[in-house]
């Protein structure tokens, strides 16, 4: 229970940093997204929850524009996603994102991987770059890899290297897709630990995960989405203990069995 | 709270030493017995054995009568053909010794072909420069504008004292190097902004890309030439009027882009769509994207295509003689009219196969060197 207390220590400001308004986005006739609205609030952590097929990743992947919506409105950091491609790259500078796959760049080190959107992006010396990327191996906890390839580490460190690489954009939200889904236990629980260190310096986050413990210990808020829709949205607490719809429920006790 | 987050039990245990067992420090090595390696690898079956028969059979049936036509009783030097004439005598190298001025140099004037010998040792210079990734890096640029601007004013001369020679008299291994090192050096990048803008999403680029690549690919070499040469010209201004050197140049680039762009394509489909999504959350430009992630890893996957299209390049290249361009290939014809020494055309094709095969051989090798060169990183 301590941990918990403490990974809460930040509370999150009022300010809306993403702001989906009626989103709605379709794949062919098939309604993957409908009426979507939810506001995420500067420093808040926010834990998307679903059965799969949902459009949890639809949605997050909607909030840096990896996917377009086709009605309704995302507003992040106060710019509106349209087509603008500067407006889009410019979020993008501000947003990071994990995958589920890592999707590191197998043809270059770490180190690389690490220094090349500061240095291609945002234009920041070399030199800094660097020595921005060493600091976050450290914090990622593997400062020693940074010359090896992608290829040469475990499922966990490459994870974990495509966290800093995020990071060494200086971003002020982080959204994550299932980032420890394609990872053995041992290795989730290192992903999960320099996550839960971001949470609690106050990072925002949106993150889908199937991890409960994590959505219980870190989160301020866990929203619960089911065919397209966000069914129900609440603090971990209230959500998992006193879940208000049948759907909630459903899936919540699908869930403890399989834990 | 049962699905509670907290470290994991079994993590103190992974701190226990475990007691260190002794190994061998080597592989066990393989050991080098001809007899037993005959036994396993060439006997090592019936159907082995049978192959491996026949395979004998043809070696002592083919080769000693070849060695023998082409070291043993050949002529090796001779200034007319008479000494080739007589019973028994095997390859008639003498045609190679009269003739390679020609061969190698086509029409170019005689005493002026030391220009010719430095322009190719330019141009090997170069490529041998770029083939080494130690040196890829914006300076290249430079050493390659040097040799194409220095050999074109050794080629051409008409000033610093060297006697103009027109295009038309350029021919044989300079020609042949020139026009496909430079024809790979333009054709490479326009197969792959080809490749790239067929899967762009503006639509004018797209069919732009499509039209060009589906049409080129469409018809034959021969006839891309002979349009180049027959329409070329119909779309120039008035008055301007490009030689058939530079029309039957185009021609060449523009048909080996078509197929570098499908080999490029191949190599830009078989990215996973997670390199190019990491790459745009990272906020990076579609240039940057482009040429930092997706190409240099799509090029890799493709080399081989690649370099097989450049090596059928440089073949290709031999059918300039359609518009009347004497290249390698070419002044090995013309030289053979010579009454005299037509009888030998074996020999001296040979030859000049013996030429063409070591600068493919040379660039099958590099495409092997440049896979194992670019793949440490990626091999898992
Ligand atoms: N590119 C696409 N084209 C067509 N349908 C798609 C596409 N991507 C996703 N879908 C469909 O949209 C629905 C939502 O997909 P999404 O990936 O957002 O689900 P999810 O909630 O993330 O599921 P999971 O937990 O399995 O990752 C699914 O039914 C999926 O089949
Ligand atoms: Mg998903």
């Amino acid at each position: 229970m301590s941990d918990q207390a403490s990974a809460k220590v930040h509370k999150p400001g009022d300010e809306a940093v993403i702001k989906l308004t009626n989103v709605n986005k379709w794949y062919g006739k098939f309604h993957v997204l409908k009426d979507i609205n939810l506001t995420i609030r500067k420093g808040e952590r926010v834990v998307v929850c679903g059965p799969s097929g949902s459009g949890k990743s639809t949605m997050i992947r909607c909030i840096n524009r990896l996917e377009e919506h086709q009605a309704g409105s995302i507003v992040v950091n106060g710019t509106e996603l349209t087509n603008d491609v500067k407006a889009i790259e410019a979020i993008r500078r501000d947003v990071g994102m994990v995958f589920q796959s890592f999707n590191l760049f197998p043809h270059l080190t770490v180190l690389e991987n690490l220094i090349l959107a500061p240095t291609w992006v945002k234009k920041v010396p070399r030199k800094e770059a660097i020595d921005t990327a060493m600091y976050y191996l450290g914090r990622v906890k593997i400062p020693d890899q940074a010359s090896k390839y992608p290829g040469q580490l475990s499922g966990g460190q490459q994870q974990r290297v495509a966290i800093a690489r995020s990071l060494c954009m200086k971003p002020d939200i982080m959204l994550f897709d299932e980032p420890t889904s394609a990872l053995d236990p041992e290795m989730i629980k290192e992903v999960l630990d320099v996550m839960s260190e971001l949470a609690q310096e106050g990072m925002t986050m949106v993150c889908v995960t199937h991890e409960m413990g994590f959505a219980r210990s870190v989160a301020d808020t866990v929203v619960f989405m089911a065919d397209g829709s966000v069914v129900e949205k609440n603090t971990p607490h209230e959500l998992f203990s006193n879940p208000q719809e049948e759907r909630t429920k459903k899936f919540l006790s699908q869930i403890i069995q399989h834990h | 709270m049962s699905t509670e987050y907290k470290p994991h039990p079994e993590d103190a245990l992974s701190h226990v030493e475990e007691p260190a067992t002794v190994y061998p420090v080597n592989p066990p090595t393989k050991s080098l017995d001809l007899l037993g390696w005959a036994r396993s690898n060439l006997f090592g079956s019936i159907p082995n054995t049978i192959l491996t028969l026949v395979a004998l059979f043809l070696l002592v049936e083919t080769l000693p009568p070849l060695i023998n036509w082409a070291f043993i009783s050949s002529v090796w030097s001779s200034a007319t053909p008479d000494a080739c004439r007589a019973d028994g005598v095997g390859a008639c190298w003498a045609v190679v010794q009269n003739k390679y001025r020609f061969i190698l140099f086509g029409l170019y004037p005689y005493e002026e072909q030391w220009r010719p010998v430095v322009s190719t040792l330019l141009y090997i210079f170069a490529v041998a420069v770029s083939c080494n990734p130690r040196f890829w890096s914006r300076r290249l640029l430079v050493v390659w504008a040097v040799v194409v601007f220095g050999s074109g004013i050794l080629m051409w001369g008409g000033i610093l004292g060297l006697p103009y020679v027109e295009n038309e008299k350029w021919g044989g291994l300079p020609l042949t190097l020139m026009l496909s090192v430079l024809g790979i050096a333009l054709a490479f990048p326009l197969g792959i902004l080809a490749a790239l803008g067929r899967r762009s999403d503006l639509p004018v680029i797209r069919s732009v890309s499509v039209v060009y690549i589906e049409l080129v690919r469409g018809v034959p070499l021969i006839s891309v030439l002979f349009m180049a040469s027959v329409m070329i010209p119909l779309f120039l201004p008035e008055g301007v009027t490009i030689n058939k050197l530079l029309r039957a140049f185009i021609g060449i680039v523009l048909f080996t882009g078509a197929y570098i762009a499908e080999a490029v394509r191949g190599g830009l489909q078989a990215l996973p769509r997670g390199q190019y999504e990491a790459a745009d959350a990272l906020g990076l430009g579609y240039w940057q994207k482009t040429r930092l992630i997706i190409l240099p890893q799509a090029i890799r996957l493709v080399i081989p295509p690649l370099v097989n299209q450049f090596i059928s390049m440089f073949k290709d290249t031999s059918l300039v003689f359609i518009v009347g361009l004497f290249d390698l290939l070419n002044t090995v014809k013309t030289a053979l009219t010579d009454p005299l020494w037509r009888p030998y055309y074996v020999e001296a094709y040979v030859f000049t196969a013996l030429i063409y095969f070591l600068f493919c051989y040379f660039m099958a090798r590099y495409s092997q060197y440049l896979e194992r060169h670019l793949n440490t990183g990626v091999r898992r």
